[in-house]
């Protein structure tokens, strides 16, 4: 597995320097330790609840943090260090992008061209043009003259075009209707069965257990766990860390029954298992850092989980 | 029956097209209303109508016989889908949480606000943090229905089952009314005892589907 | 990347190579703008008319260790008089510039609020003095108020209006339709509550940025219609007068006659719109935490 993977992301760190108050200046970490692995031919759903720093790791793997973030740890493609030079020469190419802002397409360039980009040809655009119910008239267009929903619809067609190894969606399917998000998914699929690895960043965890090949469980800038689907049905008994269970037993369609306690904030994280203050198996090792294990086919950051 | 909805038709102007046609619903004391259907139906037009954010085209909102007041604290709350766009940017919880009236600390505790979050800004707080403010903020006694319009959906599930046991706790103990605005059918059959699917109603809707 | 428009990484300036974040090289930069601006503006206003008195034994000299600027055709001290005329400037400059972002604060605000008919007007107005070129806009009102230092001043005061009017109003906008300044509605706050507690709060930065970049506009514009001769009369000590004076020196080489004015003048504007666009890079919540 280790050698046929086409992203593996291995502890990384984002850290941005913000201003305290006046001139000082502090580092403000907010993704820490995270590992994951998308295989060629799979959905990898990373779940989190928003406004937890999932989108910075998209950010990192195409290279557009911005200027007062650090990073740290490393991010390989295809079994190779992905530098900003193969970030900018990809990019477009083999790994493609659906963006969560609206603000990514060119202002200045028709729709038709930027959807096409260098890989794509214009019958396929227009495939994903009838596709996604989008009037072939819309190719003229420019981004300011498109709804928000429609210019999803674009951005999910500049990326499903022009045979992507690696695509990477962020929150692709808020502001789409129910026909469009489910037709977004099953071309996802197809595109996975033909090889290509799809990450997809979301905060549905019914959209993850629709959708994806594996679920990888997002919380306070890490990863606790990585698991198969089918271990988030039946109850969830069969998931690794006791974070992933109460998600599970969270669920509307299960128990609907909540933990207490909150995500603790990126400034004011636990040192050892972030987990740590809402856990019931917690015990004193669970105050030293927590590593990422190998766990009945999937990956876990918990010591006690088997 | 405390609010009302007589055949609302909405549209943002004469040129748009309709987006609500001749909508009515109501809901009866203690009465917990969930507004489902798909997203682009309507919901969250109609949800803004029966708070008073949004005047209908034509129709009316019933507050106990009478309209909505269009001064004063409105006795229906709207509590929204994406709290980081319902609280000023620049303001401290703390001012924002007793925006209009002040939130004792059993009330705080119930709903897991910490005390240090209060001196925090909101871009210093999660999705979910800022939600339990925006609850606490519309929780006043003069609060007398409550519209959630989505309002768990950014969250995460843990975060949306906590939200959801509390408001169902103060929903019996105070008899408060709720219409709950969501896409999600389990959710609505677990916080619900009565479930509108909207499309059904909307005429503006059928129309559309039909031809 | 041809087809996302993703932001480029950008070259690191010396600045930061020196290790200075953002908020440090501003205020260094805004202390220095601020003292020359003071400094030009405290000795030129508390100049008395004998320092750049009449020498006719010393005119026409090239700059040297007592004139550091020269002297003109009647020997006066070019120092003096540009820094007298540069604060001139500088007090037409403020008071346009105060009056005309008090009328843009204003018409803003009004036509956001009003809306309807009024913004309609409002709007109209904006656009009719954009799409005239200023200069013109500004000899017309100052040639019919009978220029002298009223009509500069009243001229530059009614054409520089419209940029903020505009800004203004969009801000006012923006947060009147924010879902947090709806809420406040509807949780009883008054009108008048809500513009104290959400609006006003919102636009006074955006007004002080506006206000700020638009004194070097001011001060151009002042000096400009002054060098052509529709402004301050010929015999005060305005850096325009001193401008177009030199011109008639400049074929027989009395250069500084023009260099140093200008050069005063240039730096003066130049340091405002430093302080301006620093201000506002740091009210930029995506620039401010570089």
């Amino acid at each position: 597995m280790e050698k046929s993977s086409l992203l593996e992301v291995r502890d990384l760190g984002i850290s941005f320097s913000l201003y305290q108050s006046g001139l000082k200046k502090k580092d403000l970490n907010v993704i820490r330790a995270l590992d994951l692995t998308v295989n060629p031919g799979e959905i990898l759903a990373v779940v989190g609840s928003s406004g937890s720093g999932k989108s910075l790791l998209a950010h990192s793997i195409l290279g557009i943090l911005p200027d007062n973030a650090t990073l740290t740890g490393s991010i390989s493609y295809k079994g190779e260090e992905l530098t900003k030079e193969r970030q900018r020469e990809l990019d477009g190419k083999e790994i493609m992008f659906i963006p969560q802002s609206v603000d990514y397409l060119d202002p200045l360039m028709r729709v038709g061209k930027q959807v096409v980009g260098v890989r794509g040809t214009r019958e396929e655009m227009q495939a994903a043009f009838r596709r996604y119910g989008l009037a072939p008239e819309v190719e003229k267009y420019y981004p300011y003259q498109l709804s928000g929903g429609m210019v999803r619809r674009v951005l999910i067609s500049t990326a499903v075009i022009g045979h992507p190894e690696l695509i990477v969606a962020d929150e692709p399917t808020p502001g789409l209707d129910l026909k469009m998000a489910e037709e977004t998914l099953k071309n996802f699929r197809e595109l996975a069965d033909q090889g290509c690895g799809i990450l997809l960043i979301t905060h549905d965890l019914d959209l993850a257990l629709q959708a994806a090949t594996r679920i990888s469980v997002f919380y306070a800038g890490t990863i606790f766990e990585s698991a198969p689907v089918s271990d988030f049905q039946g109850g969830g008994s069969a998931l690794r860390h006791p974070y992933s269970r109460a998600l599970v037993r969270a669920l509307p369609q299960t128990e609907f029954e909540p933990i207490t306690g909150t995500q603790p904030y990126a400034g004011n994280l636990p040192e050892g298992c972030l987990f740590g203050e809402r856990c019931p198996y917690r015990t004193e090792e669970c105050g030293n850092p927590v590593p990422i294990r190998k766990l009945r086919g999937g990956e876990v950051r918990c010591i006690h989980a088997t | 029956m405390p609010l009302e909805a007589k055949n609302i038709t909405f549209q943002y102007s004469r040129k748009d097209r309709l987006i609500l046609k001749d909508v009515s619903l109501s809901v009866a004391d203690g009465e917990r209303v969930a507004l489902v259907g798909p997203s682009g139906y309507g919901k969250s037009t109609l949800a803004k109508i029966l708070s008073g954010y949004l005047r209908p085209t034509s129709g009316e909102v019933l507050w106990n016989g009478a309209p909505l007041p269009k001064k004063g604290y409105c006795p229906v709350q709207m509590i929204y889908q994406h709290p980081e766009l319902s609280v000023n940017p620049r303001w401290r919880m703390e001012k924002t949480l007793n925006e209009s009236w002040h939130p004792g600390p059993e009330l705080l505790g119930d709903l897991g606000i910490e005390h240090e979050w209060l001196t925090r800004f909101p871009i210093e707080l999660s999705g979910g943090e800022l939600q339990r403010f925006c609850v606490a903020r519309v929780l006043g006694p003069e609060t007398k229905f409550l519209i959630c319009d989505e309002i768990s959906t950014m969250l995460d599930v843990i975060t949306q089952a906590q939200l959801w046991e509390l408001l169902l706790k103060i929903s019996e103990e105070r008899g408060l009314g709720m219409l709950v605005v969501t896409h999600n059918e389990a959710l609505a059959k677990r916080v619900c005892t009565r479930i509108i699917n909207l499309p059904e109603q909307n005429a503006a809707v059928k129309k559309e589907n039909n031809s | 990347m041809p087809e996302l428009a993703l932001k480029k990484p950008k070259r690191r300036s010396a600045v930061q190579i020196l290790h200075l974040n953002t908020r440090t090289r501003i205020l260094i930069s805004i202390i220095i703008a601020a003292l020359y601006i003071g400094i030009v503006f405290i000795w030129g206003v508390s100049m008395g008319p004998s320092n750049y008195a009449i020498d006719y034994g010393a005119k026409l000299q090239a700059p040297s260790a007592s004139h550091i600027f020269g002297t003109d055709y009647m020997g006066r001290d070019m120092l003096a008089r540009s820094v007298k005329g540069m604060s001139t400037s500088l007090v037409i400059g403020l008071v346009a510039a105060v009056i005309s972002s008090i009328i843009g604060l204003l018409l803003g605000i009004a036509s956001a609020v009003i809306g309807g008919k009024f913004d309609k007007v409002v709007l109209w107005l904006v656009d009719l003095c954009m799409g005239l070129p200023h200069l013109v806009l500004l000899i017309l009102i100052s040639v019919m108020l009978g220029k002298g230092m009223k009509g500069v001043m009243i001229g530059v005061a009614l054409t520089h209006w419209p940029e903020l009017t505009r800004i203004i109003r969009a801000e006012v906008m923006q947060v009147r339709s924010s879902q947090y300044v709806q809420a406040a509605y509807r949780m009883g706050e008054s009108r008048f509550t809500v513009a104290r507690r959400h609006i006003i709060p919102h636009v006074i930065p955006v007004y002080l940025v506006g206000l700020l970049l638009l004194f070097p506009h001011a001060i151009m514009h002042e000096a400009s219609i002054t060098f052509l001769g529709f402004g301050l009369p010929p015999d005060s000590p305005a850096i325009g007068v001193i401008l177009s004076e030199s011109m008639r020196y400049i074929a027989s080489g009395k250069w500084w006659l023009a260099l140093f004015p200008g050069i005063l003048l240039l730096l003066t504007v130049i340091f405002f719109q430093i302080i301006g666009d620093d201000l506002k890079e740091l009210l930029n919540p995506t620039t401010g935490n570089l």
